[in-house]
């Protein structure tokens, strides 16, 4: 089981995440965060491997990988 | 719950001020990883530019001083002489560098002085608001060349990395991107090696790291990553440009 935590305040929607998940798992949602932009959201957790490529491309340090 | 991907132990908990889908955040963050892996946290000093990256105080938990502009490399040479078993690097944009502190970076890599220049090029002015940088593309508009970069009047985009490889005093130059999670991974080890460098006394360093910025490319986040790929590595080509046996 993968848990992909994903910060909401650090979030700036640029989707790169969102772009580069290989499993297309993240998806940017309805929700505005404190700045004013469209978080991302961990949709998809049956399809996610945990290979961390969301971790990896976030330029904000928002996303972070664990497996249970 | 095992960790997979955490914020590197380097990087304080404050946010960062770059735009959306800025090259600068994703550098940070590497660097931060790979003090923590060299165990280096206790030994790093940072000098802090001008321009977009002059808040990395804020965010690496290291010690760091702001330089006046350009001026990075030449501040880290005086502390690296004072210092010399500290770990000493400068984290310099394309104006820093290029431009106003052309003089200092040079001559600084000409000496061999035991430093690390991250170097951040992103083709513009980041923080005043996109002006052309002596390495701004050909035919690349931005806010000081509306009608695109006439190399007859501007000059044409400067090679930092070529231009240090013919200096004796430098060690380990590399050109890479972060424009991709691939390219990412390889800017961390280039950033490895050229702390490894300094470490084993070997001479000056510096990374070049194609990194985007796409408020000011006036493209989206993803369009900016393709960008440098598409049109950037044309005139800055990735790999290694000089290394010396380490």
């Amino acid at each position: 089981m993968i848990t992909v935590k994903i910060d909401d305040e650090r979030c700036k929607g640029c989707s790169l995440c969102v772009e580069f998940c290989p499993k297309g798992a993240l998806s940017i949602s309805d929700r505005l965060n404190m700045k004013g932009y469209f978080v991302v959201s961990f949709a998809d957790e049956k399809e996610c491997t945990g290979c961390a490529t969301c971790a990896l491309i976030c330029p904000d340090v928002a996303i972070e990988v664990f497996k249970n | 719950m095992k960790k997979i991907y955490t914020r590197p132990a380097s990087l304080k908990e404050a946010h960062f001020h770059y735009c959306p889908g800025c090259g600068h955040g994703i550098i940070n963050r590497l660097i931060a990883e790979v003090i923590d892996e060299m165990g280096l946290r206790g030994k790093a000093i940072c000098v802090a530019p001008a321009g977009c990256g002059m808040l990395v105080y804020n965010y690496f938990d290291i010690d760091t001083l702001e330089s006046a502009h350009g001026r990075g490399a030449a501040v880290a040479t005086g502390i690296k002489r004072v210092r010399p078993d500290n770990l000493v690097f400068s984290y310099q944009g394309d104006g820093d560098l290029a431009a106003i502190g052309t003089a200092e970076g040079f001559h600084a890599a000409n000496r061999g002085e035991l430093i690390t220049v991250i170097f951040v090029n992103n083709g513009v002015y980041g923080m005043t608001g996109g002006q052309m940088a002596p390495t701004t593309l050909k035919e690349q508009i931005t806010t000081t060349t509306p009608s695109g970069r006439n190399p007859v009047s501007a000059g044409h985009p400067v090679r930092v990395c070529e231009v240090f490889s013919v200096l004796d005093g430098t060690s380990y130059l590399e050109r890479v991107a972060v424009n991709s999670p691939s390219g990412i991974k390889k800017t961390k080890k280039a950033i490895a090696k050229a702390f490894q460098h300094q470490i084993n006394r070997t001479g000056f360093s510096l990374v070049e790291i194609l990194s985007p910025c796409p408020t000011n490319w006036k493209m989206s986040p993803i369009e900016s990553f393709r960008w440098i790929d598409e049109v950037m590595t044309k005139q800055f080509p990735l790999g290694v440009i000089k290394e010396v046996k380490c």
